[in-house]
């Protein structure tokens, strides 16, 4: 019996060898070339779901984008506002009523017709607990509408918006991806499921998701701002930063995207065309402005002349961002203080008001993480930034947290734990990262983000009128008065906006990116 | 035979039920939780909050855990909600591609280990033996992942010969060849650890038995040298080797979280790595369910044939 077994087990292992060593050399070790028309991009990750209401990552709204429409887009190339799915649009005088005129003849991919009973169904399942297909959620960023009251039909190509007080990030907010129009009738039909079978209105349809491979899209014909050239887009999800790199340099992929600083030199030959593009982002350092010796203006502003910023971008980073002046990033245009000057690098400055403030060999502790959305190189940036410190006569001790570990230290305030800590930012309106996070009523206790708990009641005061005020020109002013006193203030160390990068083959025409990190692939050519 | 199986696999049961509390134990005391994943820089406590609920994951720790083990054990495993679809499809999609890529590991280092071992031990000191322990060190020394990157960097982006990453081609693929093509630099990489350690094993239970008396009298008796060394002394030896390969099937399965890493492979190590990192609870508890049962599951079935091999072990 055994003898048997053994036996039988050398010749099948045998067996299996020769079949194994056949089948290897009979591969053909051909490459595939990527079919034209057919645009590959290398993505960071495996979407999570493809129901714009559900997800929260970067990464998922770079399909998302191109798949659906919201009622309003940002103007291409700015992070200002201009009609999509609705025409045109009206705000009562009290700044509390958007009225919207949609756009006629548009039809979802499944061939239901897009209207106002549609968009009303979108927000209400995102708003309403007791809506039928609330269930299909969660929705973590439904409270971007949560100054929405009523949705209301007033006819089939009129919808009117109700909130409970003026808000004027509303509109910039409808053309987040949050606010992307799905299609009612394949929420109904596909229930919890509908994430993986998406509908939308956008120039490309939903063809096929093969988990952890690709997910693909195919060019809409009928799309109401023109066909797109391409005939399907695939992405395909390459987590590993090396990988990816490879994959592109192999022809793999048509574009990557999130270039890593240190592979750009890969990519300097002919064949290879790389992009930037500065985006809403800002890296900076909390300062616990409430205790230690950060409660001083003085000793912030040192650490503001302290730190290298040029150094940081250029040679941590690769020149893969700006130094950043002030809390508001450049990309926002329309809002941004285009007179604030960053912090010069100015160590002997820094010594003298550490000095002024008494302050000399402070003991510093710093909260430094090991990623994390939008952090850029954290741990890298914050040996830097130690050394900086240091030389000027602080005593800097470094806590390394991984990132949601770092997250639930920070965000409930850094009282009795920290002194600084890095955090990075992306938004869509220039309201979000103030007002979570610079405002007295918007300290950790109150549930904000405010961790190092800056207050001054007219920044304050700055910001609750401008989000109140629907005038763009108006908001503006106010925002800019309040980069101005935050800048002097220095609750943060303002340290760096980051820019968006990517990589494209020299198959690839019409490839453009983004202020606001979106990839809108419409317009590209592949041959 | 069929008793001592089944003793085997009622003992499983307790190290599986210890190892349900453990992993959920961890997954619930590590910081950081989901709702905060989700949420990243928007993670009010009062979004939090909302969101764990919506999550279920407000009730207390004792009746979390005995409905998800209640509900695991009707073949429920939840919902990840990182992914958005049930556990135990993603965790057999992932793990499938897993057991090709340790599997085809697993046969390659048997096969170049164990050959390697006793040509090695036939000929000692020989230049075969001095050649193949050189060559074993060198293999045992570079970290896979090292070697998996060099391999990209040769085959795939200098030569083009084989593709970058992946298990299937993103257009016109999805056949046999296709497969074993994207399969052939990570099944590699893995294999070569662990080919060098069965190849150490094997060489020293060779020698071990080579010098022992039935080889002498096979010898004696006129037997071929080639049947002596390759029938009579390796079946000899292999109650040593089979073992060995059981716990290099824990290394290959362990080991290819960085190949599957690196070559992006959709395997179940590189699914877990993500699932940790966005806190998705459901995934990783079910994930690590299913890869430990399978291991113990496979041990039982290394012991099994090792019983089966040489009757003195008592069944």
């Amino acid at each position: 019996m055994t003898d048997q077994i053994f036996n039988w087990t050398r010749r099948g292992v045998l067996a299996a060898g020769v079949a194994m060593s056949l089948a290897l050399s009979a591969t053909a070790p051909v490459q595939a070339q990527t079919p034209p028309g057919v645009l590959i991009v290398g993505q960071i990750a495996e979407p999570k779901a493809l129901d714009p209401a559900a997800v929260t990552a970067v990464n998922d709204f770079r399909i998302l984008m191109n798949v659906y429409d919201g009622l309003v887009r940002y103007k291409s190339g700015t992070l200002e506002v201009e009609p999509a799915l609705a025409e045109s649009w009206e705000i009562s005088e009290d700044g509390t009523e958007y009225t919207f005129s949609l756009r006629e003849g548009v039809k979802f991919h499944d061939g239901t017709d897009f209207d106002a009973e549609a968009v009303k169904f979108n927000f209400d399942r995102m708003l309403k607990e007791d809506h039928p297909f609330h269930d299909t959620g969660p929705f973590p960023l439904a409270f971007f509408f949560s100054a929405v009251e009523e949705v209301t039909v007033v006819d089939p190509m009129t919808v009117t918006f109700k909130l409970n007080a003026p808000y004027a990030p509303f509109l910039s907010n409808l053309a987040y991806p949050t606010g992307l129009i799905v299609s009612p009738a394949a929420v109904e039909a596909n229930g919890a499921d509908f994430g993986r079978n998406p509908v939308g209105t956008g120039p490309f349809k939903f063809a096929e998701w093969r988990s952890n491979e690709a997910v693909v899209v195919e060019a809409n014909p009928d799309y109401w701002d023109g066909a797109s050239a391409l005939q399907a887009v695939v992405f395909r999800p390459i987590t590993d930063a090396n990988t990816r790199t490879a994959e592109m340099l192999a022809g793999g992929i048509d574009v990557m995207v999130e270039v890593p600083p240190v592979a750009l030199s890969e990519f300097e030959g002919e064949q290879f065309s790389v992009l930037e593009q500065a985006g809403p982002h800002v890296w900076f350092l909390i300062l616990n402005a409430k205790e230690g010796p950060f409660a001083d203006k003085k000793v912030r502003q040192a650490a503001n002349y302290a730190v290298n910023k040029t150094a940081l971008v250029e040679q941590v980073l690769e020149g893969t961002a700006d130094v950043a002046a002030g809390p508001t990033p450049p990309a926002f245009a329309w809002a941004y203080n285009e007179a604030l000057e960053p912090y010069p690098y100015d160590p002997e400055k820094a010594k003298a008001l550490l000095a002024e403030a008494g302050a000399e060999g402070a003991e510093l502790t710093f909260f430094v993480t090991e990623g994390g959305s939008g952090m850029l190189d954290p741990i890298a940036m914050g040996t830097a930034i130690q050394a900086d410190l240091e030389a000027v006569g602080f005593d800097v001790k470094i806590e390394t947290y991984e990132w949601n570990t770092f997250l639930g230290e920070v965000n409930p305030g850094l009282e009795g734990k920290a002194d600084m800590a890095e955090m990075a930012w992306m938004t869509n309106d220039p309201d979000t990262l103030p007002y979570l996070a610079l405002r007295t009523d918007a300290w950790p206790d109150k549930g904000g983000f405010n961790s190092g708990y800056y207050s001054n009641p007219e920044v304050d005061k700055l910001l609750e009128d401008a989000r109140v005020a629907t005038d763009q020109g108006e908001r503006a002013k106010l925002y800019q008065e309040m980069q101005t006193i935050v800048q002097d203030d220095a609750p943060w160390v303002f340290v760096a906006n980051w820019k968006q990068n990517a990589v494209t083959s020299d198959r690839v025409e019409g490839f453009e990116l983004e202020p606001s990190f979106f990839l809108l692939l419409k317009d590209v050519v592949k041959n | 035979m069929g008793g001592y199986i089944l003793k085997r696999l009622v003992s499983a049961i307790p190290v599986l039920f210890g190892i349900t509390v453990i992993v959920f134990l961890i997954m619930a005391m590590i910081p950081g939780d989901p709702a905060l994943a989700i949420l990243g820089s928007y993670a009010t406590p009062e979004n939090v909050e909302k969101l764990n609920r919506d999550l279920g994951l407000d009730q207390p720790l004792v009746a979390r855990y005995f409905i998800w083990l209640g509900n695991m054990l009707t073949g429920d495993f939840g919902r990840s909600f990182s992914l958005n679809r049930p556990v135990i499809d993603e965790v057999l999609d992932r793990f499938s591609a897993t057991l090709i890529l340790a599997g085809t590991s697993l046969v390659l280092c048997a096969i170049f280990g164990i050959a390697a071992g006793v040509v090695s031990a036939a000929r000692q000191y020989g230049f075969a033996d001095k050649a193949i322990t050189f060559a074993v060190l060198l293999g045992i020394s570079i970290p896979s992942f090292f070697l998996g990157m060099m391999m990209i960097l040769l085959f795939a982006v200098r030569w083009k010969m084989l593709p970058v990453s992946g298990m299937y081609a993103i257009y016109g693929g999805g056949d046999l060849p296709d497969l074993l093509n994207h399969l052939i630099m990570p099944a590699l990489a893995l294999a070569v650890v662990a080919t060098g350690v069965v190849a150490r094993l094997s060489r020293s239970a060779m020698l071990e038995v080579l010098r022992q008396d039935f080889v002498r009298t096979a010898r004696a008796k006129g037997v071929p040298e080639g049947r002596v060394v390759w029938g009579h002394a390796l079946r000899a030896a292999m109650v040593t080797i089979i073992p060995v390969l059981g716990v290099q099937a824990g290394f290959v399965l362990s080991g290819a979280v960085y190949i599957e890493m690196v070559f992006q492979w959709p395997g179940v190590g590189r699914m877990l790595v993500d699932a940790i990192l966005k806190r998705d609870i459901l995934l990783v508890q079910g994930g690590v369910v299913f890869v430990a049962a399978c291991y113990v599951l496979f041990n039982i079935a290394v012991d099994v044939a090792q019983s089966v091999l040489d009757p003195r072990i008592k069944t």
